[in-house]
């Protein structure tokens, strides 16, 4: 065991693409934790889509051994946390297993809204905080401004921010003496009961589940047998250890100890962030506070885009909920697009990464419908409804009012897009609440519903900024608006996939954005297509996709015959792409344009 | 029970691959050489009809078709020479059809005499456009008066004389095309061929079409106008449609192209050349190797030119028979397309006819007026699983 003043728990808080997994891979580096040969870039992101994407979505973890400048060895607990909004109770929980964080702030770039969300979560968990300034090695380092800019912005004291080039070496040292020497030891009872945070947890397919843990007061050790006591169920320790990154089993873990358990738990559902884990006897009574349930808030449906996949489907969708207790699926049957499911994700996101894993690691083309916020429809009877999916709208003769989730965003943009940004946000029926400037950037928050951010707020919003604004919003709360189901008709049949919750203020515009989209996205058909918007039996927009008039090959004699019977093979199985909608063939394409608005 | 290319009858494909100049809007298999050793041609012509008649034995042969490329720079002693073997053959009918494609030059119509003596009695002449402006667009090497003097020579040499022209060309406007058509049906013998512009790839206009460089088409709406006229203007004309591109006088339809619509036999003989035969109660599609040096060899060497002879099941015959045959204006026979599929077609068939796409009774399914221009639609609606 380790004394407790000589650990040291801390997170990296930085935006994407300022240097986080950078630095975290250079201080493994220069401790010797990984042999060089064992180093690649970004150690600590394991999934294809963590690298690609730059972001982490699972919690790591690296226990860092490092003997100090006043010759003490010290162990140092790294945990890397998810660094998105969608994510951002698993970063809480993080934090709260943690001294400390490093800020870590790009010199030539300044603080971004994503930093900003995860630095409040460092100071709500009381952390001490190191700012440290990367990419000093770049000419358009700014360090002095930089750090002017963290006081204002953020209001905590960065005269003394440690300069550092993660890419060449720069203040690494520095970086570590820091840890050690501003960085508060943990607390805790090694003889009170057990009381460790479940931190993390995933699927793994040799151990089952493994489970990240930080102990708060007594010890694990292998064999034990311990409670999770949101739900009770009691697991018998088959591994305890540390990770280095890899894994490395140690005989026990104290307080003040971050590493992993397995205990042939089958489901990462069984785990959730944020338990306390106790002993299945004598276990302490008080479960660490702050502990929630995960609750998908916006939904959306999955459709196998060749309907033989379902099962296909199914399977992927199976395995991936195991790994991830946040993400919800059940089935759904949709007139248009036949058997899928309707999922529900922590956001959008999530929702991306999700369908990217089953397109890429299970093979399965999709059809994803609009994304769709969860509503509260409250009854004439009094009773509320929630509602994931715009096709389960209730009669409305039954329907007192509804409600709708609002969110609070903070976008942070240079001073020459700002009237862009606040045009955007007034068009979503956006509510400003602050309107101030950190040096050249502004920095507004808006009360949004989050319904108007769901379809392609954060596309528009990188559009209409070349990519200069940072985003980042949180649930405040539910609120009664006139919303309305909106439906699509083509050729006078409602096509389910495509209906969909709206203002009413906003309905109209929607509507022909929507019929003029549809009329580019069918292609001609050999009659004539009306498609409609509809509020009820309301038409509130429509177009007319007028009959294909020609379509037929000039020549055609016998040196033809086969090859034109293999270009209707062709076109046959390119149909498959297609959905019969009535008498109508739309492409799945039109499911997913028809929903990315332009205005 | 009779089999079922019987309904179209038995004809024969010569193919002569060569070109003095490749237009940019042909994607046939044509090849611009500068020495072709006729002699030898005609030997690898002969030994392929040797070939195919042996296995073909008996069957009355109803027309025989020389394509290209361009068979008017066939001498004609070639000619003779294949027209004879095929005599030495196959029975032949009393009206054979044997057309001869031309180009519309002073120096191939000098030989127009040489071929009906050797027993050409058709030729079709790619005339294409009737001004010089886009004759020199389409890339062709006669002007509008050439063609019209060699076309004057072809009428008093054969009895049938078709033409080809091409519109929906760069610039032209309904007006353009409408003068141009009337002008062609006063020269008119018996037969006609107009055929939209198509832009194929792997030609030069699909190059420059594929660049953006390829200006001023038509679009579809008046592409679909210019065919509907040529419809009106052609049947008021007495030139009635008989085929999606084909307009004949009654009774001067082309033998030969009928059997392939009809979707009877013919064997394919020449570079790229392309058959159907049925041998044994078995259909096969037939495709002989498109260089024309490697086809050569490799019928000297080893006696026969075809690259390969392929089962063709009732599917592919079906969905071939359709493609084919639904292109003329009578239709098909439904005993015939009953026999050929097992697939419940009524309900599709139901469906089109609804829409006011297809025709259809006891005996016949075929496109009415509105369904003609979106054949392509309607076959893919009817062959769809």
């Amino acid at each position: 065991m380790t004394d407790l003043s000589h650990i040291r728990n801390f997170s990296i808080v930085a935006h994407i693409d300022h240097g986080k997994s950078t630095l975290a891979d250079r201080l493994i580096q220069s401790t010797n934790t990984v042999a060089d040969r064992d180093m690649k870039a970004q150690l600590l992101d394991s999934m294809d889509i963590e690298r690609e994407r730059g972001i982490t979505i699972k919690a790591n973890t690296v226990r860092i051994d490092y003997t100090a400048d006043n010759g003490e060895a010290y162990i140092l607990n790294l945990i890397d946390t998810p660094g998105h909004v969608d994510f951002a109770y698993e970063v809480s929980r993080s934090m709260r297993a943690v001294e400390g964080s490093l800020l870590v702030v790009d010199s030539t770039q300044g603080v971004e809204a994503q930093t900003l969300a995860n630095v409040y979560q460092a100071i709500d968990a009381d952390h001490e905080i190191v700012p440290v300034l990367n990419k000093i090695d770049l000419p358009a380092s700014e360090c002095d401004r930089v750090a002017e800019q963290i006081e204002d912005v953020i209001g905590i004291d960065a005269s003394g921010a440690i300069r550092v080039s993660a890419k060449t070496g720069i203040g690494i040292h520095e970086t570590l003496e820091a840890i050690v020497n501003l960085l508060p030891a943990p607390k805790g009872d090694r003889d009170a009961p057990l009381k460790a945070m479940l931190v993390d947890s995933w699927y793994d397919s040799y151990l089952g589940v493994i489970v990240l843990v930080r102990v708060i007061d007594g010890v694990m050790k292998k064999n034990d047998r311990v409670k999770f006591m949101s739900n009770g169920t009691v697991h018998g320790i088959d591994k305890i250890g540390v990770f280095r990154p890899q894994m490395q089993d140690v005989a026990e873990l104290g307080p003040g100890e971050i590493g992993f358990i397995t205990a042939s738990i089958k489901q990462v559902r069984d785990t959730r962030v944020g338990d306390t884990i106790t002993s299945e006897r004598k276990g302490t009574e008080v479960a660490l506070d702050g502990f929630k349930p995960a609750q998908p808030v916006v939904f959306c449906g999955l459709f196998p885009v060749d309907s033989s996949e379902f099962e296909d489907l199914r399977d992927a969708i199976e395995k991936l909920a195991l790994n991830d207790a946040s993400f919800s699926h059940e089935m759904e049957t949709s007139a248009a697009l036949g058997f899928g499911f309707r999922c529900g994700f922590l956001g959008l996101l999530h929702l991306e990464v999700i369908r990217d894993r089953i397109e890429r690691e299970y093979d399965i083309d999709l059809i994803t419908t609009a994304p769709s916020v969860v509503y509260h429809v409250y009854m004439r009877d009094g009773e509320m409804i929630e509602l994931h999916n715009p096709a389960d709208m209730p009669d409305l003769t039954h329907v007192d009012h509804l409600e709708e989730p609002r969110i609070k965003a903070t976008i942070l943009v240079p001073d020459e897009y700002l009237g862009d940004v606040l045009k955007l946000c007034q068009d979503r029926r956006g509510v400003q609440l602050d309107l101030t400037y950190a040096g050249s950037r502004a920095m507004v928050v808006y009360d949004l519903p989050l319904n108007e951010v769901v379809f392609d707020f954060y596309d528009r919003l990188k559009s209409v900024t070349k990519g200069y604004a940072s985003f980042d919003y949180q649930m405040t709360g539910y609120q009664q608006d006139n919303l309305v189901k909106m439906s699509v008709l083509v050729n006078d049949e409602p096509v389910d996939a495509l209906s969909m919750m709206v203002h009413r203020d906003r309905a109209e515009a929607r509507g022909r954005a929507m019929v003029e989209k549809l009329k580019d996205l069918i292609p001609r058909h050999m009659f004539k297509i009306p498609i409609q918007a509809a509020i009820g039996g309301k038409v509130i927009a429509r177009e007319t996709l007028s009959a294909l008039r020609k379509d037929v090959t000039a020549k055609c004699y016998g040196g033809d015959a086969t090859r034109k019977r293999k270009l209707l093979d062709k076109q046959k199985a390119g149909k498959k792409k297609m959905r019969q909608f009535g008498k109508v063939d739309i492409p799945q394409e039109a499911f997913i344009s028809a929903l990315k608005m332009d205005s | 029970m009779p089999e079922d290319w019987e309904n179209g009858g038995f004809g024969l494909y010569i193919h002569w691959p060569f070109c003095q100049a490749k237009c940019p809007y042909c994607d046939f298999n044509s090849h611009v050489v500068a020495q072709i050793d006729q002699r030898a041609w005609a030997d690898a012509y002969v030994s392929e009809i040797a070939r195919i008649g042996a296995e073909t034995e008996g069957r009355v042969l109803r027309s025989v078709f020389f394509g290209g490329g361009t068979p008017s720079l066939m001498d004609p002693d070639v000619v003779d020479a294949i027209l004879t073997k095929i005599r030495a053959t196959w029975p032949i009918a009393n009206d054979i059809e044997v057309t001869l494609e031309a180009n519309p030059t002073s120096v191939e119509a000098g030989r127009f005499a040489g071929y009906r003596d050797a027993g050409v009695n058709r030729v079709s002449m790619g005339v294409q456009a009737l001004n010089d402006a886009d004759l020199k667009a389409l890339g062709r090497l006669h002007s509008a008066s050439e063609a019209m003097q060699a076309f004057d020579i072809a009428r008093s040499v054969f009895d049938r004389v078709s033409f080809d022209l091409i519109y929906a060309r760069q610039g032209q406007t309904l007006k353009d095309w409408e003068a141009e058509l009337r002008q062609a049906l006063g020269l008119a013998v018996d037969h006609l061929s107009l055929y939209q512009l198509t832009i194929e790839d792997g030609t030069a206009f699909g190059d420059r079409y594929a660049a953006g460089k390829l200006r001023g088409l038509p679009d579809d709406d008046v592409a679909a106008d210019m065919y509907a006229l040529t419809q009106g203007v052609c049947e008021d004309t007495g030139f009635a449609g008989y085929e999606v591109s084909n307009h004949a006088r009654p009774g001067c339809e082309s033998t030969h192209n009928k059997i392939y619509w009809k979707y009877g036999d013919y064997a394919g003989i020449g570079p790229g050349a392309h058959g159907r035969l049925t041998l044994g109660g078995t259909r096969f599609a037939t495709e002989a190797p498109r260089a024309p040096a490697a086809w050569l060899s490799q019928v000297r060497q080893t006696g026969n030119g075809d690259l390969c002879r392929d089962v063709l099941s009732l599917d592919d015959q079906f969905a071939e028979f359709l493609l084919m045959g639904m292109r003329l204006r009578d239709g098909v026979s439904v005993a015939r397309f009953s026999q050929l599929s097992d697939n419940i077609l009524i309900n599709k068939i139901n469906g089109l006819v609804e829409i006011g796409m297809l025709e259809y009774n006891t005996e016949t399914l075929r496109l009415s007026q509105q369904g003609y221009p979106v054949l392509n639609a309607v076959l893919r609606k009817l062959l769809e699983d």
